[in-house]
């Protein structure tokens, strides 16, 4: 008797988007905002200002990225960043990285890993633009900055596709 | 219940003196070898001793020593050493990417902005404050299979699957509460690790059953489980459930971070790589009898794990005989959508050479494949999302080992 009359919560939400709000948080200043957006999407959303090319970026890479990954990009303790192999094995930046702007997000964001965000803009458009020009995706001059980095057609772009994975009988 | 009888009475009465016989030899050797045997006697007569008075922090008996077993990428939970379907805290599966943070509560704030009216800031006791839901599910990581040889641990073989009854706020409150734009189809989450993790998650999930919780098994998350509060996609790859939640931010397309374009996805056989493969497939392991237990003959009772990130397990099948003839499990109720459920099976072994396995069927119709059925839809290189059929092989005297000739090449 008692069970029927006392709501269950389940794990389930109420499933709509004009739910009741609450006057909970505060509001963020763009300050704020801008202190932690540091992403950077494919069509160049959030890029910063700067510049680097594969010259600029070879003492960075020298002197900060070469320890674990290798003076040439590959055969360091950290997997290699450099690469064409076919089938993507080993998979690397040159042939299974589908977007050039994620160089940019992951390096700026994670790496080096023993001094994550500790790189200027420019040394990363400049780190970026090494790893590029060794991959043999952009000419040896070619510059970095927020209008190129996003035109930069990575060769494993039309290799990804969405999850076809949907359940059922099927083994996909 | 027929074949549970059938297996005691294959036992005869004398056997069954027999063993109680020498448990009761094994009791006593230790300490009390003058007196006579009594079960259950310890070392020291704990009937004649005060044992200690309570504390503020228990712990397990100094007999008991489950470990995670750590690399330096993650730490595996011990199957083998438990026996329901809840994960222990300090047992839950870990992986990072750029080591555990130590977080201040006090100090901790998620920022949620974007495509929403109203940026806005969360601290913990705001978050806290939101209605509260608990919720129990599995976690796995998407990289959850190791292919060792004979002597391997179903910790080993999948121990990056944990459950827990997380509790926080369903995501979709606080969409609500920032006034998410109806247009906004991604987020990204991001974490105040050295890695800064970041996925991109369909604006869906967010409406469906994602939470950002803060508590775990009813206490506060454990460090290496995103203290203080975390993302929870139920069912979803471990990775995306992003710890130590400091960003969330509403888009109108995803924004291809390193972990959803070069790691966790999928290359398959046709040259294609699949991407955004979030949904844990149905999958299930034996975790009793396995590496490293010798049994003897007769009665066992098979148990082990299964679980859906599509939904409720509907059925568990085991084969004693390497796959050729199947029969139902028992699942231990409750079974719940998008969590570990016990199966059992009652099995006696007489003695010959075995091999025991078990195949999870999940609501959507989904059967967990063998290794093969895998590998041809999916080619050779894939390496997250792998969710065969796996076996333990009995041999003649009875030692337990890991069916590794069924996920060769
Ligand atoms: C202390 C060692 C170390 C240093 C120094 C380091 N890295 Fe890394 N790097 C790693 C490790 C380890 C990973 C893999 C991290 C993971 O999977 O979470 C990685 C991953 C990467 C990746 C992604 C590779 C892929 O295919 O997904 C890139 C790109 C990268 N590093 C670039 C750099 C650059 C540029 C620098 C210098 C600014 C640098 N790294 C410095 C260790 C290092």
């Amino acid at each position: 008797m008692l069970a029927a009359s006392v709501p269950v919560a389940t794990a389930q939400p109420p499933s709509t988007r004009t739910q009741e709000t609450f006057g909970l948080g505060r509001a963020a200043t763009t300050a704020e905002i801008e202190a932690l957006d540091i992403d950077v999407r494919p069509d160049g959303w959030g890029l910063p200002p700067g510049r680097g090319n594969a010259a600029d970026g070879a003492p960075v890479w020298e002197r900060t990225c070469q320890v674990c990954h290798g003076p040439e990009g590959k055969g360091g303790t950290a997997a290699p960043v450099v690469g064409r192999a076919p089938n993507g094995r080993p998979p690397t930046v040159g042939n299974f990285w589908p977007y050039a702007t994620t160089l940019y997000d992951y390096i700026n964001r994670a790496m080096p890993r023993n001094a994550p965000g500790t790189l200027t803009p420019d040394q990363v458009y400049g780190v970026v633009a090494w790893i590029l020009v060794r991959n043999e995706i952009i000419p040896n001059d070619a510059e970095m900055n927020a209008e190129t980095l996003p035109q930069v057609v990575m060769p494993a772009r039309a290799q990804f596709v969405p999850d076809d994975r949907r359940g059922g009988r099927e083994v996909r | 219940m027929s074949r549970r009888t059938d297996s005691r009475a294959t036992q005869t009465k004398r056997e069954r003196l027999t063993r109680r016989d020498l448990l009761a030899r094994a009791a006593g050797v230790v300490g009390a070898a003058a007196t006579a045997p009594v079960a259950g006697q310890q070392s020291i007569d704990t009937t004649r001793r005060p044992g200690r008075g309570p504390n503020g922090l228990d712990q397990r008996s100094p007999f008991v020593t489950p470990r995670r077993d750590p690399s330096s990428t993650s730490s595996r939970t011990p199957l083998q050493d438990l026996r329901g379907t809840i994960t222990p805290a300090d047992l839950h599966f870990e992986r990072h990417h750029g080591g555990v943070p130590e977080i201040d509560p006090g100090r901790y704030e998620l920022l949620v902005h974007g495509m929403v009216d109203r940026p806005t800031v969360f601290t913990l006791a705001d978050l806290q404050r939101f209605p509260a839901t608990s919720r129990t599910c599995f976690l796995e990581c998407s990289g959850n299979l190791r292919r060792g040889g004979p002597e391997t641990l179903p910790q080993m073989v999948c121990g990056l699957t944990s459950q827990t009854e997380w509790t926080g706020v369903m995501l979709s409150a606080l969409f609500a509460e920032v006034g998410a734009d109806p247009n906004a189809t991604w987020f990204l989450a991001e974490g105040q690790d050295a890695a800064v993790m970041t996925r991109s998650i369909p604006a869906e999930k967010a409406f469906d059953d994602a939470m950002v919780v803060y508590a775990q098994n009813g206490d506060a998350l454990m460090p290496g489980n995103g203290y203080p509060a975390r993302l929870l996609l139920p069912g979803w790859e471990g990775n995306a459930s992003v710890k130590w939640l400091r960003r969330i931010e509403l888009a109108d397309q995803p924004f291809m971070t390193r972990e959803e374009t070069s790691k966790y996805t999928d290359p398959l056989g046709d040259g294609t790589v699949r991407q955004f493969s979030f949904v844990m497939d149905a999958r299930s392991i034996i975790t009793d009898p396995a590496y490293p237990r010798v049994i003897e003959p007769g009665w066992h009772e098979i148990r082990g794990l299964a679980w859906s990130g599509r939904g409720r397990i509907t059925n568990v099948e085991v084969s004693v005989d390497g796959g050729n003839s199947w029969e139902q499990a028992a699942l231990q109720g409750p079974v719940l959508p998008k969590a570990h459920v016990r199966f059992r099976h009652p099995w006696n072994w007489t003695g010959g050479p075995a091999e025991i396995m078990s195949r999870a069927t999940d609501e959507s119709g989904y059967v967990q494949p063998t290794w093969e059925t895998l590998r041809a839809a999916r080619g050779p290189n894939t390496r997250y999302h792998q969710n065969p059929i796996t076996s333990w092989t009995i041999t003649g005297s009875g030692r337990v080992l890991f069916g590794a000739e069924r996920l060769q090449a």
